[in-house]
């Protein structure tokens, strides 16, 4: 074969400088796609995850774990329902083929009932510092309630990375238990979710958000609620601002305006948590 | 995504070997492969010569303590892997030539293919017919040099030589593929995979 491609080649006859390094180095060629698995398949170093199917408020959901955590949440919806699919999938992304596994991680059906997922192992191995991070503190939101994206960045002290806090998000690997869902815009509306909007305002609303309410808000450019017999100040989603009467209601577009207006910001919501840091 | 730096590579394997050796064959895989693909000029042997240095370096890693993991001279380290399985190879089609070489003697390139052509490109092409006419004691050096990108120093410790006979055979080598590449004889024909 190769003799025979040469041949036209050797008949026009090539200058010395055809030799020369460069071209030598484009000798250089990659390993064939797949190489490093194979390796790593030779010598068992790929432990496989276990995957489970479970309902959830956002449907049924593909679940990959091992001893080391939680590394995928999928709906299933989004594979045709086909496990193979979501295998693929799963080890493109982490290098571990999956098992069927016999049955979910312990406390795994209990947290997507309460919506309370904090005490489930996750293997967030293959993400970033900063990607870690920013779902490490997401999963502190407590359901029920919502935060907007610069509050995640203040709180794991990147204020100015309100973006990347974004995109993070949007990588969440484990989503509906680490509650990226409860991330929403700064000025208050409900934004975007990498498993759809629909899917985000179901979500928020199985657990009591009152959507509505919210957007009226934002649309108001009310980002604090306060309570003048407490003079506390809070985010509009927090626990304590729901028990709020409007009669005491206060409302702020400002967190400077709280507490120009002698509020104090709420423990539990942290509004201002970091702005005495910086 | 960024590769991780070498030191990294060396930290991640040297904290745990079985976590960390995934991002090691990854970051090596290039310069093994291609040490095997011009030394052997065929993708199957290819293939298989690269795996098999990844797996003798991966069981040759599990009895190095954590200090020398830290110190390790990858790429050389792994190419010398490479170069002996190659040899050893030869040595073993040599012993067997009534199977391989004489009754049915194979084209040195068989399982290169149209696509190969494409991939190399073909002023690529016409630099692989000649690299494969050159004898081993010179294609070696010019392979670890030019196309995996080897210093003189760790060319010579992967040759055991002095760097100066490295840097020697090295522009030998160059001076011969010149000198190929002006020749009118279609330089494939002459090959052998060894020299005696």
């Amino acid at each position: 074969m190769t003799p025979k491609t040469v041949s036209p080649n050797i008949m026009s006859p090539k200058t010395l400088s055809t030799v020369d390094a460069a071209a030598l180095r484009r000798l250089r060629i990659d390993a064939p796609e797949g190489f490093v698995d194979t390796v790593l398949d030779a010598l068992g170093l790929h432990h496989p995850d276990q995957l489970v199917t479970v309902t959830s408020p956002a449907g049924d959901l593909f679940v990959a774990f091992s001893d080391d955590g939680i590394s995928a949440v999928m709906p299933t919806a989004l594979f045709g329902g086909d496990p193979e699919k979501f295998a693929t999938q799963h080890r493109e992304e982490t290098g571990r083929p999956v098992v069927a596994g016999i049955r979910p991680p312990a406390g795994l059906v209990s947290a997507l009932r309460s919506g309370r997922a904090t005490s489930l192992r996750y293997d967030l191995s293959g993400l970033t510092p900063f990607e870690r991070a920013v779902l490490t503190k997401t999963l502190e939101i407590p359901s029920g309630e919502v935060r907007p994206y610069g509050w995640v960045a203040r709180q794991i002290g990147r204020p100015k990375a309100v973006r990347a806090v974004g995109s993070a998000l949007g990588r969440n690997p484990v989503p509906v238990l680490i509650p990226c869902h409860r991330v929403v815009r700064s000025d208050g509306q409900i934004g975007n979710y990498g498993l759809g909007v629909p899917m985000k305002r179901a979500l928020l609303s199985a657990e009591g958000v009152d959507i509505t309410r919210l957007e009226r808000l934002a649309d108001a450019g009310v980002r604090y609620i306060g309570s003048d017999t407490t003079k506390v100040f809070c985010v509009p989603s927090c626990v304590h601002a729901r028990r709020i009467r409007s009669a005491h209601e206060v409302r702020f577009r400002t967190e400077a305006a709280a507490l120009g207006a002698g509020y104090r910001p709420c423990a539990h919501c942290t509004p201002a948590a970091v702005r005495s840091a910086s | 995504m960024a590769q991780p730096s070498n030191a990294a590579v060396l930290d991640g394997m040297a904290d745990d070997l079985d976590a960390g050796y995934g991002a090691f064959v990854r970051a090596h895989s290039t310069a093994v492969f291609s040490t095997a693909l011009r030394l052997s000029g065929s993708r199957a042997e290819a293939d298989d010569l690269a795996q098999e240095t990844f797996i003798r370096a991966y069981k040759a890693l599990r009895r190095f303590d954590s200090e020398r993991v830290l110190l390790l001279e990858a790429r050389p380290w792994l190419v010398t892997i490479t170069l002996n399985l190659w040899r050893n190879s030869l040595r073993r089609a040599a012993r067997r030539p009534r199977e391989t070489n004489a009754t049915h003697p194979e084209p040195p390139d068989r399982r290169r293919g149209p696509e190969a052509a494409v991939e190399d490109g073909e002023d690529s092409q016409f630099l692989v017919g000649l690299l494969r006419a050159l004898p081993e004691h010179h294609r070696v050096p010019v392979v670890l040099r030019h196309v995996v990108g080897l210093s003189y120093a760790e060319i010579s410790s992967v040759l055991d030589c002095p760097v100066g006979t490295a840097k020697a055979n090295v522009a030998r080598g160059l001076d011969r593929l010149r000198s190929l590449a002006d020749s009118p004889a279609p330089p494939a024909k002459k090959n052998k995979k060894e020299s005696p």
